[in-house]
């Protein structure tokens, strides 16, 4: 409690900063793409918040773990207020995705392998939140969200694969090129950028949702208190 | 002769503290009586010793070995009667019993050992009954049949008196004679006096839980 | 193994008895195909073009339909308790009971299907391997779904819960189940697709019961 409410202002403030600083790069001082023009700055918000929809999962997943097998509440918590960041960060990179998507495909949407992979990542992180909440007893959906997460961690690469050799099958995999395999360092500075802004914000709002839970636990524990007479 | 033993069990539910600290023991032909208001964790501590529920803290402990360690070997020597009475509907009474008998690994269970179970609690009349049919204290009687018809050490029963009626009490009385006669151990927790020989009264009251522990970061 | 063998007869003799599940999933399975034409036009074509992956979308839909029953009738009457602490380990128990669940659902699915391809004007040189991919998918399904159905013990809503949970870890079953047909028909050999579907049944075997029978202890306690 005490190192988050130090580490809270320096996440928010490096959010900003960074976030700036990215945008600015991002917006202002890199040159357009030679083939995709001025909508190659979607990159800058799509790509990381990609990054971070995975980045999220993993995270979440490996503290579910933890909370299980060790019965750590804090790991408990951080799973919990994993999902809905990574789940916002999945709803990103689709969106923009598809806001790049229009003027590049002429389409909103395409079943193209990693725009398929996303949204089912979305579903499960859909599924785990919906889980978590199912039960009257807190503890024992975070339980339940555990077990399903960490099938979901097996089940994540085997989608991305199956979702992988599925688009081959059906389209040539040159639609999607992620800006050309060789990146010009004047579009990776702000990428970077844009990626720590996301992750520092990451880092932010957990430690907000983290707080707010154990402060909700310790309400929780007051009213039973209050229901079994001992206040 | 068998010991089984408890020491430092603590147990949660939810953020809610039942019992703490609470030690036991029972031997061979012993039998533990649990007493105590609403609430006070009889249920719950008999699902501990079932393995059910994981303590908090604390160890259970058979012949001074840790049951944790072979779960399955705890498993093989109890019987343990719940707040159901797990009877399906659609099978008879023979069949639900069999069924029970057979994942107790005893294919050696005779028939012949299933008639005198269903005998001994007076529902032997109702062997090829549907489980649908039954009233409640039949189904309970067909539930401690299940107990009587395999052999096991160690007996956990959950007010296994309940929906009985005076003369069924007996008879479950009879029953429990004969097992801590052949050396079993039995627990059970009730609201009323079963009436049993010499037992050792545990009274969870005497437990309380105290203040909740903080929730700690 | 009398253990085993006790569950998967017991189960078995619960489904025959009662019938109706078994019944009902065949039923909606074959309706769900049935609808199909209505939706897209009668022109048999089409209906062929997506006959693999109309009976494999119902296929998948019928095996959810009795998944929410595969735990829960046993966790209501207190049944699960006593399966929790009886001798055989509870993946064991677990496994047992898929088993059970597959031969009283999945397996009738198989039967029905040649119906269906024929209702689907499904080109003849795809039935078998669709028999074939089936045989190897829906075993994993039951696998995957019997995770869901144990989670769901004890939720509100669990049987809506349950299928969006289960939903998206089934997309990999139904993409190699649909390609295999579609490569047979188009003149491709479906040895990879096959090899693939075996794949994802050898991991499902034995990972389904361990953590299906985690989260029935997580649920008992």
């Amino acid at each position: 409690m005490k190192l988050s409410r130090m580490l809270l202002p320096w996440a928010g403030g490096l959010t900003l900063l960074l976030g700036i600083a990215g945008l600015w790069f991002a917006l202002f001082d890199s040159p357009p793409d030679y083939q995709q023009g001025e909508t190659v700055r979607i990159m800058y918000v799509h790509v990381p918040a990609a990054w971070m929809s995975l980045f999220c999962y993993v995270v979440m997943a490996i503290s579910a773990g933890v909370g299980l097998i060790w019965k750590h509440p804090v790991a408990d918590v951080a799973a919990k207020g994993s999902a809905p960041i990574g789940a916002a960060f999945t709803i990103v990179t689709l969106i923009s995705g598809a806001f790049w998507g229009k003027p590049m495909w002429g389409k909103w949407w395409v079943w193209d392998a990693r725009l398929t992979a996303e949204l089912v990542l979305l579903f499960l992180y859909l599924g785990y939140i919906a889980l978590i909440h199912a039960f009257d007893d807190p503890k024992r959906g975070l339980k339940a969200g555990a077990v399903l997460a960490l099938v979901g961690l097996i089940n994540v690469p085997i989608i991305k694969f199956s979702v992988d050799w599925w688009t081959t099958m059906h389209q040539p995999a040159s639609v999607v090129k992620m800006g050309g395999p060789a990146i010009d360092a004047s579009m990776m500075v702000p990428l970077l950028l844009m990626a720590f802004a996301f992750k520092a914000y990451y880092i932010y709002v957990l430690l907000l949702r983290m707080r707010a839970e154990v402060t909700a636990g310790k309400v929780r524990a007051l009213r039973l208190r209050q229901a079994h007479g001992a206040v | 002769m068998a010991t089984f033993s408890g020491s430092g069990l603590t147990c949660l539910r939810g953020e809610n503290l039942v019992f703490r600290d609470l030690d036991f023991t029972v031997a061979g032909g012993g039998a533990l009586v649990l007493v105590g208001p609403n609430g006070s964790g009889k249920s719950s501590l008999l699902r501990m010793l079932a393995g059910l529920l994981g303590p908090a803290a604390g160890t259970l402990t058979w012949d001074g070995e840790a049951v944790t360690d072979e779960p399955d070997e705890h498993h093989a020597r109890l019987h343990y009667v719940g707040h159901h009475d797990c009877v399906k509907p659609i099978l008879t009474v023979a069949e639900n019993l069999a069924f029970w008998a057979r994942l107790h690994g005893s294919a050696a269970t005779s028939e012949d050992r299933l008639e005198r179970a269903l005998h001994s609690l007076d529902v032997g009349h109702l062997r090829d009954v549907p489980g649908r049919f039954l009233s409640a204290g039949q189904k309970r009687r067909v539930n401690l049949a299940r107990v009587v018809a395999v052999p096991a050490p160690l007996w956990l029963l959950d007010e296994p008196a309940t929906a009985l009626d005076r003369a069924s009490v007996g008879r479950l009385n009879d029953a429990i004679a004969a097992h801590r006669a052949a050396g079993g151990l039995v627990v059970v927790s009730t609201h009323q006096d079963l009436g049993l020989d010499d037992p050792t009264i545990l009274d969870l009251a005497d437990f309380p839980p105290g203040p909740a522990p903080g929730v700690a970061i | 193994m009398t253990g085993f063998a006790a569950i998967v007869r017991r189960d078995l003799r619960l489904a025959l008895r009662q019938g109706s599940d078994s019944t009902m999933v065949v039923m909606f399975f074959v309706l769900t195909c049935v609808l199909f034409p209505f939706g897209v036009g009668p022109e048999p074509n089409i209906l062929a073009r997506i006959a693999p992956g109309v009976i494999w979308v119902a296929a998948l839909l019928a095996s959810m339909l009795a998944l929410e029953r595969l735990f829960l009738a046993d966790y209501e009457d207190g049944s699960l308790e006593l399966l929790a602490t009886a001798p055989p380990p509870l993946e064991f128990v677990v496994a047992a009971k898929i088993l059970a669940h597959w031969l009283t659902t999945g397996l009738p699915l198989l039967i029905a299907t040649p119906l269906l391809a024929i209702l689907l004007n499904l080109p003849s040189e795809g039935f078998q391997v669709l028999i074939a991919t089936l045989l190897l998918g829906t075993p994993t399904l039951s696998l995957i779904g019997a995770i869901g159905a144990a989670l769901i013990l004890g939720a509100r809503r669990g049987g809506v819960l349950l299928s969006l949970l289960v939903l998206p870890l089934y997309i990999p079953v139904l993409i190699f189940g649909v390609g295999a047909v579609d490569a047979v028909i188009g003149g491709f050999p479906a040895r990879t697709h096959v090899l693939v579907l075996s794949g994802i049944l050898a991991v499902a075997l034995p990972l389904a019961p361990f953590a299906a029978a985690a989260a029935l202890r997580q649920a008992l306690e």
